[in-house]
């Protein structure tokens, strides 16, 4: 388990990473959620006792990184694919790791085929890889002690969509047998398909977190019509709030059943109709994307 | 649930000890191509040296001692640059994000590193002085004469013994600056701007002509080359050596253990 208590992290006044509290339970998939530059990566780089935490703490099952007796063993972490000595074969890098946790030989072999690395491949020189393959020789290297507990920073990166539904599948796995699971993404989708927890944060604090299920639950009704002004005044005069919502259609907190009788009464044909699932947390982590952002974010989904 | 049992830290494991760190230092240097061709440049270069006494050293002052020379001159530069990069990748090549992570006690990896990059040194000399000896040897064998060893066993320990401190500088360097140009020019500045420095305030100047060998480290080291050191030579060495390497070298380590890796 990781649990992060009330950390900051302050670079020359600037808050990097403001009083972020979350865990990151066996068993489960806990996506960090957030767009660049919202401190995902400093808060990993503290928990993984990279850089020193201006306040607060971070634990990995109770004891400091540095505590933990050969690491690499029990809690495998990806911090930058690219973080990689360009001039080292594939191969040679996982040497280096299996030698530092004292590993038999046969590990990389295993992982080296678990992450479809193929034997040439895995003797090139890592500056002739392509992002994709960095990428899997991160999660290769990540999992070669084989840790418990996987912390991941953007792995998807460079992933084409069979190298994403593979590491998916890695993961969700791993996650069932028991294991701990944290992975960052600036991407809402990737995170909505792979986590079982969701923390959001932007500008160093965690706008929301919950269960998947809790945070795309009250997201309300999306509707559209070809005459969108008829449709907006046929909802405000049944009563029923509606703010745009992107592609020109509305989104309001009633029940699909509710809009689509608003909408009759009024004669207005609908081009869509369905539960909004998800577009609150869209919502607001488009308005956390945004250059202009605001203090206070949307109080739709488990605001902290 | 069982995930009770997963999620706990074993922490009855044993860590890293330092042999195993400095075994895999040891692979990091030779593991690249630079490293590897850097390794290989103090055996090619100290074959060249030793076929150049050959053809051009007058044949009567063909000693072991010529030749010793001539491969240790480029040791003083090729050492501390190898030092220089067994830190410095880990921050040029951002591989300190994973070194870092599979040992978090960053104290016990730089000495690690210290240690395999002076094990790589004094290896280097002993091949290169193997070289020349093998030089020596060709070279009265050609002209016919007995071979001339006027290198003892002690002096071999003092020059080693030199050739590595010039090593730590590099290591300190390298810790110090965590970039290898930067290091790289600071070295050359350090270790031949420097000693002019010295050298001409000395000429102009009576009362620093005492001082200089308790605070110039260059210059505290010509007795190494020189049969070794008196006792009070050694006390010269010591002195100068903490404002030129152990206090550099002790600021540098304090802010690799306290800064951020990224």
């Amino acid at each position: 388990m990781i649990k992060v208590e009330n950390l900051s992290k302050t670079y020359a006044g600037f808050k990097a990473v403001d009083n972020v509290s979350f865990e990151a339970r066996p068993g489960s998939v806990t996506g960090f959620l957030g767009p660049n530059g919202a401190g995902k990566s400093t808060t990993m780089r503290i928990i993984a006792g990279l850089t020193p935490a201006s306040a607060g703490e971070a634990t990995i099952g109770g004891l400091k990184y540095r505590d933990i007796p050969n690491p690499g063993t029990q809690f495998g972490v990806l911090l930058d694919a690219s973080a990689q000595h360009a001039g080292r074969t594939g191969r040679e890098i996982l040497t280096i790791s299996a030698l530092t946790m004292d590993l038999p030989s046969s590990r990389i072999d295993e992982m080296l085929e678990l992450v479809s690395l193929t034997p040439t491949e895995s003797k090139r020189r890592v500056k002739n890889y392509s992002l994709g393959m960095r990428q899997r020789l991160g999660i290769a290297n990540a999992l070669l002690g084989d840790p418990k507990i996987l912390m991941l920073d953007e792995p998807a990166n460079g992933l084409d969509p069979a190298g994403i539904h593979w590491m998916r599948s890695l993961l969700r796995e791993y996650a069932n047998r028991g294991g701990t699971v944290l992975l960052s993404s600036h991407l809402l989708h990737e995170i909505e398909v792979i986590a079982d927890e969701i923390i959001v944060i932007g500008q160093g604090r965690i706008v929301a977190q919950g269960t998947k299920a809790e945070l795309l639950k009250t997201a309300g009704t999306f509707v559209k019509a070809s005459d969108a002004s008829a449709l907006a005044n046929a909802l405000t005069s049944a009563g029923l709030e509606a703010s745009p919502s992107g592609d020109g259609g509305l989104r309001t907190e009633a029940a699909p059943e509710v809009v689509g009788q608003a909408a009759a009464k009024a004669g207005v044909a609908l081009v869509e109709l369905r539960p909004a699932e998800g577009a609150g947390l869209e919502e607001m982590f488009l308005e956390l994307t945004a250059e202009t952002q605001r203090d206070t974010t949307t109080d739709e989904g488990v605001t902290v | 649930m069982s995930t009770a049992t997963v999620e706990k830290i074993d922490t009855g494991k044993p860590g890293v000890p330092l042999g195993r760190l400095v075994k895999v230092e040891l692979r990091k240097m030779f593991d690249t191509r630079s490293g590897f061709w850097l390794l290989m440049s103090i055996a090619i270069i100290a074959t060249i040296a030793t076929i150049a006494c050959i053809l051009f050293v007058p044949n009567d002052e063909l000693k072991y001692d010529v030749f010793g020379q001539a491969v240790g001159f480029p040791m003083v530069l090729l050492l501390p640059v190898i030092a220089i990069m067994a830190v410095t990748s880990e921050w040029s090549q951002r591989t300190g994000l994973i070194t870092f992570t599979l040992v978090p006690h960053r104290g016990q990896l730089i000495l690690a590193k210290a240690i395999a990059a002076v094990l790589v040194g004094i290896a280097a000399m002993v091949i290169a002085f193997g070289i020349a000896a093998v030089g020596n040897l060709v070279g009265s064998a050609l002209n016919g004469v007995d071979p001339v060893w006027d290198i003892s066993a002690a002096d071999y320990g003092y020059i080693i013994l030199a050739n590595v401190l010039g090593l730590l500088v590099g290591f300190m360097l390298g810790i110090l600056f965590r970039n290898t140009p930067g290091a790289i020019v600071a070295y050359v500045a350090y270790s031949f701007l420097l000693p002019t420095i010295f050298g001409i305030l000395a000429a102009l100047q009576d009362w620093f002509k005492d001082l200089q060998p308790w605070v110039d480290f260059n210059f505290a080291q010509t007795p190494l080359f020189d049969g070794g050191p008196s006792g009070e030579e050694w006390a010269q060495l010591a002195v100068s050596s903490l404002p030129w390497l152990v206090l550099p070298m002790a600021f540098g380590v304090w802010r690799v253990l306290k800064s951020e890796v990224k």
